[in-house]
């Protein structure tokens, strides 16, 4: 065994002849890497470069649909915690009198069937759709994307046996996964049906964390964190959660809006949430048997329908463009 | 030869395969390594190659226990590491790192060049105190040739060159004896691989490192080797000094791969024997009997099918003094000159390491 240097201990008394031809590679300093000229985080001596995160919020912000779903989802969220501020009513508050009424002053959306003024129920039914839609994404995400993906990581037997309950899910069908289940909760709020999503919602998420998880594992930077001796959870939480992250809150948005439209559906078909909750799902339901009289009843509530998981959709496919680096 | 400071021992790496879904019954086993053997000492750079597919890299792999051996034993001074403790694995890791082979893959692209390299000092927190760590990281990115300053930025700023130094700067963050190098350059430009390899062969003498280098560039490995062994489908056939192997190889593989190395000068091209194989490489699920390469061998007798050949100096030059005498596992192993001599050298080495301009 030779004498073996001590190269680092005494700072900077390292021979350079490493550097070989490398000279001529690096790079001038800073100015081509940057890609953005400008802006505060590009004029400080130690400016810090962009990760991928911060590069993919650098194209959200130049994507116009980003910015209108990110506004109207914005403004989802304050009329669904503070419905007063533009809405002064009460949307349990109805006269039989003026039932089925059309646009008058004060009451710009009408009144539906029992009287009660749409415009209110409108801004309030936000609530349960944002309520229902952000809980139920928040808890399949969080099932499934660590089921999903503790089986991607250990593999073998927890894999399979995960696999094969998230086929058996899958075969349920959701409409009358809902019909049978929820029928038989008597509970009024809207906990049950964001329970229901959770439970047939999860193997869609653990799938998409699984794949993923699978796929970052094989890359070497992960071999090499195990080769330097990393425990498992570094390697989790350094290496494969940040670099899987990315499809999950992509299908996890999406998912988002078709929740909320499920909910709608389960509403409409009286199993959902029931009055005296306001939501839209409810009131498409009761203004579809007259349509025909006034169809102004069911066009509001469907509209701030659509148009909310039209913004979740919109927004999860900005995201994905961001995020995949293919498409820079 | 100095001492040996790895030992390598009949490693054999199978991967079963299976029938049936519920009921797993082993029907077979792909025998990615299949016996080998080598040693390497302390300082040497021990090159690997051999054709896609023979096992280099699973090789590469047991080395620094990514991968568990069959069986078979990899001693590091002494002490079979394949068969440790988490607790001691650990500390053995230390001292053998590893290079891979794709600079893109290698690298987490959500973690700082800052970071990647001082990971090692995270995960063994007893070689660098905190507040030195980012000093010591700054003189590793000097020492690979990458300006200190880069610390903040991310791999995917930088070069394929670049990143495989970035790579290269975190394999000797805790100061290894060994590296294994698994295919270091065969992902880079060819210009840049000169610089690589160059970089390597400083940082050897630099930090007396021993180096097994895989490779599958036969004057990429002659260029840094001390001695060179060739692998067919899971075993050494031939293993030797870089002369011996080079200019007097007496496997009919190696002679083989060596008749496909290009040769830059026109002239000699026009006289040199070109050996063509036939056939494909057989399956390592279903190996041949004897000698593995019997398939494609034009020398192949009925005794090649019925007998294994040893890799151990043939018998023809045992008692000679001939300079083609070094391990070879060939019945009928005879020296054969395919690569033509070079010009003003005796062959003793590779090209010279100038530039890079040494790699044709």
């Amino acid at each position: 065994m030779p004498e073996q240097p001590q190269p680092f201990d005494d700072g900077r008394a390292i021979n350079h002849t490493g550097a070989g031809g490398g000279t001529d590679l690096a790079m001038d300093e800073g100015e081509s890497l940057e890609k953005t000229p400008g802006g505060p985080e590009g004029t400080g001596p130690d400016r810090k470069p962009r990760s991928l995160w911060s590069d993919a919020w650098h194209d959200l912000r130049r994507n116009p649909i980003f910015i209108i779903s990110g506004l109207i989802i914005v403004f989802l969220v304050i009329i669904s915690i503070w419905p007063q501020l533009i809405a002064s009513g009460n949307p349990l508050d109805c006269d039989l009198s003026k039932a089925q009424e059309g646009s008058q002053p004060g009451h710009p959306f009408g009144f539906n069937g029992q009287g009660c003024d749409v415009y209110t129920r409108t801004v309030y039914g936000a609530r349960a759709s944002v309520q229902v839609g952000l809980f139920a994404t928040l808890g399949v995400t969080l099932l499934g994307s660590v089921l999903g993906g503790l089986a991607g990581f250990y593999g073998g037997a927890w894999d399979g046996f995960l696999s094969r309950i998230t086929d058996v899910f899958f075969a349920i069908p959701v409409i009358l996964g809902g019909l049978v289940l929820l029928s038989v909760v008597s509970n009024n709020s809207v906990w049950p049906v964001i329970g229901f999503m959770v439970l047939l919602g999860w193997p869609q998420l653990s799938r998409i964390a699984r794949g993923s998880v699978i796929t970052v594992k094989q890359n070497d930077y992960v071999q090499a964190a195990r080769a330097l001796g990393a425990s498992n959870s570094r390697m989790m939480l350094r290496h494969i959660t940040p670099n899987a992250l990315a499809p999950v809150i992509v299908v996890a948005t999406i998912a988002l809006g078709t929740y909320i439209s499920l909910e709608a559906t389960l509403s409409f078909l009286g199993v959902g949430l029931k009055p005296p909750t306001v939501s839209w799902g409810i009131d498409i339901s009761s203004a579809a048997a007259y349509v025909r009289n006034a169809p102004h009843m069911l066009l509001w509530p469907s509209g701030a329908l659509a148009i909310t998981v039209l913004a979740f959709i919109m927004l999860g496919d900005a995201v994905r463009d961001a995020l995949d680096p293919k498409l820079r | 030869m100095a001492e040996a400071i790895l030992e390598v021992r009949d490693l054999h790496k199978h991967y079963p395969l299976t029938q049936g879904i519920v009921f797993k019954k082993q029907v077979g086993a792909v025998r990615a390594v299949d016996g080998v053997d080598f040693d390497l000492a302390a300082g040497e750079t021990l090159g690997i190659v051999g054709e896609s597919g023979c096992g280099k890299s699973t090789v590469a792999k047991m080395l620094v226990n990514l991968e568990r051996p069959t069986s078979g034993a990899i001693r590091y001074k002494g002490e079979d590491i394949s068969r440790l403790s988490p607790r001691a694995l650990k500390a053995v890791r230390r001292n053998i790192q590893m290079v891979f082979q794709d600079p893109y893959t290698s690298l987490n692209p959500r973690m700082t060049v800052g970071d990647i390299i001082g990971e090692p000092y995270e995960i063994h927190p007893e070689v660098a105190p905190k507040g030195s760590r980012r000093q010591k990281v700054q003189d590793l990115l000097d020492v690979v040739g990458l300006n200190p300053e880069y610390i903040n930025r991310y791999p995917h700023q930088f070069s394929g060159g670049q990143r495989q130094r970035i790579g290269i700067a975190r394999g000797l963050a805790l100061q290894p004896e060994i590296i294994v190098a698994d295919e270091p350059v065969s992902a880079l430009d060819v210009s840049v691989q000169a610089q690589v390899v160059n970089l390597l062969d400083n940082l050897q003498t630099e930090f007396s490192l021993s180096y097994v280098f895989i490779a599958h560039d036969l004057s990429i490995v002659r260029h840094i080797s001390d001695r060179v062994g060739v692998m067919y489908l899971g075993r050494i056939v031939e293993i030797g000094t870089d002369a011996q192997i080079y200019d007097h190889p007496t496997h009919p593989y190696t002679q083989a791969l060596l008749s496909a190395v290009p040769v830059p000068d026109p002239e000699a091209r026009a006289h040199r024997e070109r050996i063509i194989l036939t056939g494909d490489v057989p399956s390592p699920a279903n190996i041949p009997s004897g000698c593995r390469f019997r398939t494609r061998c034009w020398k192949a007798q009925e005794r090649c099918t019925l007998e294994v050949p040893l890799l151990a100096v043939p018998a023809v030059f045992r008692l000679t003094d001939s300079p083609a005498k070094h391990d070879s596992a060939c019945h009928f192993a005879e020296e054969k000159q395919v690569v033509p001599p070079e010009p003003g050298a005796d062959g003793s080495d590779g090209p010279d390491g100038a530039g890079g301009s040494g790699i044709p």
